[in-house]
């Protein structure tokens, strides 16, 4: 009722239309706002990817004599106890926190949107079996489920990407599954199968329209997720090799310098990282309010 | 901690599905919970087995050289690796249900004894956060919700989907850098004073230890709570029967009291229970931050220095630790909303 | 403020609305935002002892005029035109200051109760709120007064039956004793009887000295109780009629969708009149 109570009153004049003035006292403009955000977004997500790609060489190059400088024109993140510039490794840490979240998004997205299909069409059975699935992959914390992978890969760079990425199913599957039934109990869907249409068909041809667009924001919002699991994975020590630039492991190292105050080690990568993740949770919620503008109408 | 949001209404749907569960009969809960238990321990065991770290040389580490073959050996045969992946699978479930663990190699304990040491000190940790952050963020999510669409509001929302997307351990080391390196209010680690242990020191000492992986841990997890407690607001303002406890004059406090808290508190309560299992996740990044001796650092310890029996248990007991939330979620929010006590009762 | 404290003389109407319109903003997929206009230009007044029927097919938006007269628009809605209580013209937040006591709303069902609490903590909180003295009692009249026993009190919403969760609504409504009562499509998926009793009840309330206006689609049951006839049509206000206008062919009612409402009803002629695209 918030709306009401900013002072319309029931004073307006009797007899004037409506429609012209009350559309002015709404915001202006949500779309293009919405289409901007958007836009600038991914911009700035696809220029840290692909700085980080450009930097991924020359960004180890250590400098004994400029070591642990605070921020500066010269190195605004500062530089480590290398002497290499912080804002170089930042970006190629972020670098491979893109990649972590996109074959996450990819493999957990494919996985998800297989299931939920199998569950839908594939009668009570199925749907039993794949909601037991999901509450497995549910029942570990999911950071310790994390470590038990990457433990069984014998640890590394591609351990923690693989771990990540076959983890990050369960929930986008049972949205998917929810809207999945609501469409699959459509009468059309009814009437497909009546007239004895099989079960790839129905999904391929009834179930998937609909299921997509859910899987496209699905998808995104679920790549924070996985770029902050493989930032923790990371800074327990249990993942990425110690010497690459991951966030994990410069916040990490970051740690046994910071009593001595150099705070820039802490604050700056661990921002960059939040900075990142907001933005892919930007795309993704723009995104959504495109596909489903229920969801923006307070 | 992260935080699943990923959209409002796939958040409610994915909470419907516990709900489902609750429908069937409390003996085929039962038997769904013991199946997903026994899966969990036949998989944690066939990951940890699959691993192609040597468990000798993860428990040798640096004296590999100082250990001749015939030692060797000797370690395999007592921890049976010479065996078969199914007897060995065998002889440890056979132990699991008398209640041995095993020992753990790090710390030359019994893995139970380890874990009820660590689980203890997490304990206090996880209790204040819970706490903390669920009435902060109940109360937020009501406020945010009733205010819906205000500064305030935006406010709130903001510096909430703020947090959701910041890492837990990073939030822990600007907390530490202000409060315990710049301004030296609280200690830089541990549970207790360096020097002394943790069972020495005065209840003001370890909760001035404990306050700072507290603060961390509920900062994060604040936020869930805070955006499902608002948007269940949001819905209950606009239900009926708020439109018509209007239509009685009801305002303000005395309609918030009446009429929106009991029905937000459900949801919210059921969230928080659930939301265990993250809080031991984020727990394990807190206590690395601070060195604090609990459940968390020891995992991440066991699986640092390859500590396998240690590692199962700790898998095993953090899937009954969030089996065991979920079931209390479920009854207390039973309490709370009579219309789930007759979910359960049809 | 109830009846009593309202000084409501009966030459002044005790609710008077002209031209009251509401327009909703919604987005549509894309995000275009598009105003629609769904209650445009409504006027109708009622006097104490007064039960006036506002008739009209469904979607003609009759049921946000109950929601705008209160003051309990959904907030992506806009409302303007003129409300007065008792002669006063009161803005939105004023009508809201006197709901429960001045000015009630009788809503169709058991979503209209808190799901989470009991019936009588709801009914008391009412009484409470309406000013009764002992709240307790008020209460447990109201509910007597509807055929209820004590024992429903301490049941939940869900374990109502329909009809049961319709009394204790009414008696929500009604234990403030209020000038202005209206009630919204009180009578759809009853019996013929419980239609009968829910619109005596009605009648009764009026007699008791309140205004009551009766928004319903259920043209035949409204002239049973009312005194006047106020017929709406996509989103307005289209005529006025004494209930003895509607009689034989329709040859006393003056608007033609008047008569045409009429005429649809079995014996008088049975066409179905043209609907106009709905607005809501």
């Amino acid at each position: 009722m918030t709306a009401l109570d900013e002072g319309v009153g029931a004073t307006t004049r009797p007899g004037e239309p409506a429609g012209p003035d009350l559309v002015a006292r709404f915001g202006r403009g949500r779309r293009s706002r919405t289409l901007w955000t958007l836009g600038l977004a991914l911009v700035v997500v696809l220029a840290v990817a692909v700085a980080g790609q450009l930097l991924q060489t020359s960004a180890g190059d250590p400098d004994l004599p400029s070591r642990l400088q605070p921020p500066s024109p010269v190195h605004p993140f500062g530089t480590d106890r290398f002497g290499q510039d912080l804002l170089q490794r930042t970006l190629v840490g972020l670098r491979l926190s893109l990649l972590v979240g996109t074959s996450a998004a990819v493999l957990s997205g494919a996985l998800a949107l297989l299931l939920a299909l199998v569950a839908v069409v594939g009668g009570r059975v199925a749907e039993a079996v794949v909601g037991w699935l999901v509450d497995l992959f549910l029942a570990l914390p999911h950071l310790v489920l994390l470590i038990l992978i990457s433990f069984a890969l014998g640890g590394g760079t591609l351990a923690v990407v693989i771990a990540v990425a076959v983890t990050h199913w369960p929930r986008l599957t049972r949205v998917l599954i929810a809207t999945g039934r609501e469409s699959a109990g459509a009468d059309h869907v009814a009437i497909s199968r009546a007239l004895g249409h099989g079960r790839v068909h129905v999904a391929r041809r009834h179930l998937l329209p609909h299921l997509v667009p859910h899987l496209t924001v699905g998808t995104v919002l679920l790549f924070p997720h996985a770029i902050l699991h493989e930032a923790a994975l990371s800074f327990l020590g249990l993942g990425i090799d110690p010497g690459e630039p991951a966030i994990g492991i410069l916040l990490a190292d970051s740690m046994r310098s910071l009593s001595a105050g150099h705070w820039w080690l802490a604050v700056l990568p661990g921002l960059a990282l939040l900075v990142v993740v907001k933005l892919v949770d930007t795309i993704g919620n723009q995104g959504r309010a495109l596909l489903d503008p229920r969801s923006h109408h307070l | 901690m992260v935080v699943d949001l990923l959209t409002d209404g796939a958040a409610r749907t994915a909470e419907a599905a516990p709900a489902r569960i609750g429908r069937l009969g409390p003996v085929l809960r039962t038997v769904r919970v013991l199946s997903l238990l026994v899966a969990v321990a036949v998989g944690a065991f066939v990951l940890v087995a699959a691993s192609p770290v040597d468990p000798v040389d993860a428990y040798v580490g640096a004296d590999l050289a100082a250990v001749g073959p015939e030692q060797r050996a000797q370690i395999e045969e007592r921890w049976g690796l010479g065996d078969p992946p199914l007897e060995r699978f065998a002889a440890w479930a056979g132990n699991v249900v008398t209640g041995d663990l095993g020992t753990s190699q790090i710390y030359g304990l019994p893995v139970t004894t380890v874990i009820a040491d660590r689980f203890a000190a997490s304990l206090s940790l996880m209790a204040l956060a819970w706490l903390l952050s669920g009435v902060v963020g109940f109360g937020l999510g009501l406020l945010a919700g009733m205010r819906a669409g205000t500064w305030v509001d935006r406010v709130l929302s903001w510096w909430a989907y703020l947090l959701a997307s910041a890492p837990t351990f990073w939030v822990g080391l600007l907390l530490l850098y202000v409060f315990s390196v710049s301004l030296q209010w609280t200690p830089v680690c541990c549970a207790a004073p360096i020097g002394t242990l943790p069972g020495e020191a005065s209840l003001l000492e370890r909760l001035h230890h404990l306050l700072l992986p507290a603060l961390t841990l509920s900062l994060v997890a604040v936020s869930p709570v805070l955006l499902h407690t608002r948007q269940a607001t949001i819905e209950a303002r606009e239900s009926d029967y708020v439109a018509f406890a209007r239509a009685q004059g009801d305002r303000g406090t005395g309609l918030v009291l009446h009429r929106v808290v009991r029905n937000a508190a459900g949801p919210a309560l059921m969230l928080q229970f659930a939301a265990l299992s993250e809080l031991f996740g984020g727990s394990l990044l807190a206590e690395q931050v601070f060195t604090y001796p609990g459940l968390g650092e020891a995992t991440t310890q066991a699986a640092l220095r390859q500590d396998v029996p240690l590692l199962l248990g700790i898998a095993l007991f953090t899937a009954v630790f969030v089996f065991a939330g979920n079931a209390l979620g479920d009854v207390v929010h039973r309490r709370v909303d009579p219309r789930a006590r007759r979910e359960v009762a049809a | 403020m109830n009846r009593r404290e309202l000084d409501v003389s009966v030459e002044s109407a005790a609710l008077d609305v002209r031209d009251l319109r509401v327009a909703f903003v919604q987005y549509e997929r894309g995000l275009r935002r598009r105003v629609v206009e769904a209650v445009r230009g409504m006027t109708l007044s009622a006097h104490p002892g007064e039960v006036v029927a506002l008739v009209g097919a469904s979607g003609a938006g009759k049921s946000l005029f109950g929601h705008a007269v209160l003051g309990m628009l959904p907030p992506n809605a806009r409302a303007t035109g003129e409300v007065r209580l008792g002669g006063r013209l009161l803005d939105e937040a004023a009508r809201r200051r006197l709901a429960g006591r001045g000015l009630v709303l009788l809503p169709q069902g058991g979503s209209y109760l808190d799901p989470t609490a009991r019936v009588g903590a709801q009914v008391r909180r009412a009484a409470r709120l309406a000013g009764r003295r002992d709240p307790a009692a008020a209460a447990r009249e109201a509910l007597a007064e509807r055929g209820l026993e004590a024992g429903v009190e301490r049941l939940y919403p869900h374990e109502l039956s329909g009809g049961m969760a319709r009394r204790v609504v009414g008696a929500v409504a009604g234990v403030g004793d209020p000038a202005v009562v209206i009630a919204d499509e009180p009578t759809p998926g009853l019996h013929p009887e419980a239609v009968a009793a829910a619109l005596q009840g009605l009648r009764r309330t009026a007699d008791g000295g309140a205004a009551v206006v009766l928004i319903t689609h259920d043209l035949r049951g409204a002239l049973g109780v009312s005194d006047r006839v106020v017929v709406c049509r996509a989103g307005s206000t289209v005529d006025e009629a004494a209930v003895a206008d509607f009689a034989g062919d329709g040859a006393g009612l003056a608007h033609p969708y008047t008569r045409a409402l009429w005429q649809a009803l079995p014996g008088h002629g049975f066409r179905a009149p043209a609907e106009p695209g709905a607005a809501s």
